[in-house]
């Protein structure tokens, strides 16, 4: 394409079907503890 | 616009966020402008009138960047829609995989903004005995049917004034996880004034992820972070944070954060961020306070102009290729990511995570530690309030006020619970200047690390 550069696989449908198996960290335990940020975790069942 | 799309400038780039996909698209200024007037459903035919609503720009051109923008919707990376409502239940009855352990209600600094009310919770100086810090490892290890790997925090107050019983927790967990099948991950978040050589290499052997707190420049952390005797902290525990960081280097450990807190006193934050790169630590979060709106230090939205700028200025440094630091708030994962599942309620908060006082109690986070109201119950009782528990657990971006029509959704998982219950009184109203200010370090994070995968498949 010439106008439009997709940089990801826009996978996040995949992953629901797949999802929720509970293996990845608890976002608040990383480095917040006063505010969420969850898309920075990694899925580790990928692993 | 259409609501199934982000679209926003950052610094030179447009970004396209596919906002129930995932998919992340870096267009030019054509297609930027031409989302304003296109949505779901895309016709197989270019709409007549767009090229009279696209009136600067090239007839042939718009035609192109139309049919580029099919192509990605026929692929279903463009206006894709949200499907997850059905999953929002998913996590009632979930196990309890995760603990934040207040080992202490003491603490050795009077920090201005703490919210644990300069350590004590509203609740009265206290160390953790090793007895309850053991039984809450059988607490978790008996809530947490079905889930392997097992995290808690040492957390006060100031966990290190609770060093035995910090030690004889993890002794314990470490002597009963295998036989449960578990695995223990030790985290350990500390303001380091009374760490010491001994402390450091325990820490760095047990624990995988440590939080050294530390707000900045020395006046800038002085100001609000001080003893007892109101003096600063900065000059005790900066060598001990150094010595703390190259050993663990050492030790092959890649995870700590030095973490701080900006407040109106530091709008200038993001030289906070850049002095303690300069001091040589390279996994860096400082965010925002949270306090009672009245205080003087307290942020409020006529300082989001200045944040937001704040932002951006670290974003450039970044974009520009600084690989000094990384700043925990930008991390995101646009491959690898967590899966939608989690994405739809955050932190768990009060279901699959809570936090344990001193005496026993159980509250859904150690935000809420010492609101009577949010009490779950006691280890020692073993039982957790279900009613709380299922409050918890459905609570998530549909449930919450507003989310299920934010962009951000999916990033920030509907915000702090306990953000929310503090400013609004509600914990299913998120509060706008945590929004505000959450979307707009989304949007950079995004942005760094589109342009970062953007590099790495040119370089293919």
């Amino acid at each position: 394409m010439k106008h439009i550069t997709t940089v990801n696989k826009a996978n996040l449908k995949e992953t629901a079907a797949k999802g929720g198996c509970g293996k990845c960290q608890t976002s608040c335990q990383s480095a917040c503890k006063t505010s969420c940020t969850v898309a920075n975790q990694k899925c580790e069942a990928n692993k | 616009m259409d609501k199934r799309i982000h679209k926003y400038k950052q610094g030179e780039h447009y970004i396209v966020l596919d906002v129930n996909s995932g998919g992340v698209h870096i267009v030019d200024k054509i297609v930027y402008d031409m989302l304003d007037y296109v949505s779901a459903p895309m016709a197989e035919e270019m709409p007549a009138d767009l090229c009279e609503k696209m009136s600067g720009y090239d007839k042939a051109e718009v035609q192109e960047c139309y049919a580029e923008l099919l192509e990605l919707y026929r692929a279903k990376m463009l206006f894709t829609e949200d499907e997850y409502r059905k999953y929002a239940d998913m996590t009632l009855n979930a196990p309890i995989k995760a603990m934040c352990l207040h080992v202490s209600h003491d603490c050795n600094l009077r920090c201005e903004y703490c919210f644990a009310e300069t350590g004590d919770f509203g609740t009265g100086r206290k160390i953790m005995p090793v007895e309850v810090g053991k039984k809450a490892i059988d607490f978790l290890i008996e809530k947490s049917v079905g889930r392997e790997n097992l995290e808690l925090d040492f957390f006060g107050g100031e966990p290190l004034m609770a060093w035995e019983t910090v030690v004889e927790t993890v002794k314990y967990a470490r002597s009963v996880e295998k036989q449960h099948g578990k695995n223990f991950r030790f985290t350990i978040t500390t303001n380091g004034m009374l760490l010491d050589d001994e402390k450091i290499d325990y820490i760095n052997r047990e624990m995988s992820n440590c939080v050294l707190s530390l707000d900045g420049r020395r006046e800038v952390n002085d100001r609000i972070r001080y003893t007892p005797n109101h003096k600063g902290c900065y000059d005790i525990i900066m060598p001990k944070y150094k010595k703390l960081v190259a050993g663990r280097k050492n030790e092959g450990r890649t995870d700590y954060y030095v973490r701080g807190t900006f407040t109106k006193y530091n709008l200038d934050f993001a030289n906070d961020v850049l002095h303690i790169a300069e001091e040589g630590f390279d996994q860096l979060s400082v965010e925002p306070v949270v306090t009672d709106p009245k205080l003087p230090y307290a942020l409020t939205e006529a300082d989001l102009p200045a944040i937001f700028a704040e932002y951006d200025r670290l974003f450039d440094i970044m974009a520009k290729g600084d690989k000094r630091f990384n700043f925990f708030h930008f991390m995101i994962d646009l491959q690898q990511g967590p899966c939608a599942i989690k994405r739809l309620r955050g932190c768990g908060c009060g279901n699959e995570y809570v936090a344990v006082t001193p005496d026993g109690d159980i509250y859904p986070c150690h935000q809420f530690v010492g609101m009577e109201d949010w009490k779950m119950g006691n280890i020692f009782e073993g039982t957790v309030n279900k009613e709380i528990k299922d409050y918890f657990a459905k609570t998530h971006i549909y449930s919450k006020q507003g989310c299920a029509d934010c962009w951000a959704r999916f990033y920030c998982s509907g915000g702090c619970n306990a953000n929310s219950f503090q400013y609004e009184g509600d914990v299913q109203k998120p509060n706008r200047l945590a929004c505000e200010m959450q979307k707009k370090r989304i949007e950079c994070g995004i942005a760094l690390n589109a342009l970062k995968l953007q590099r790495k498949n040119e370089e293919k």
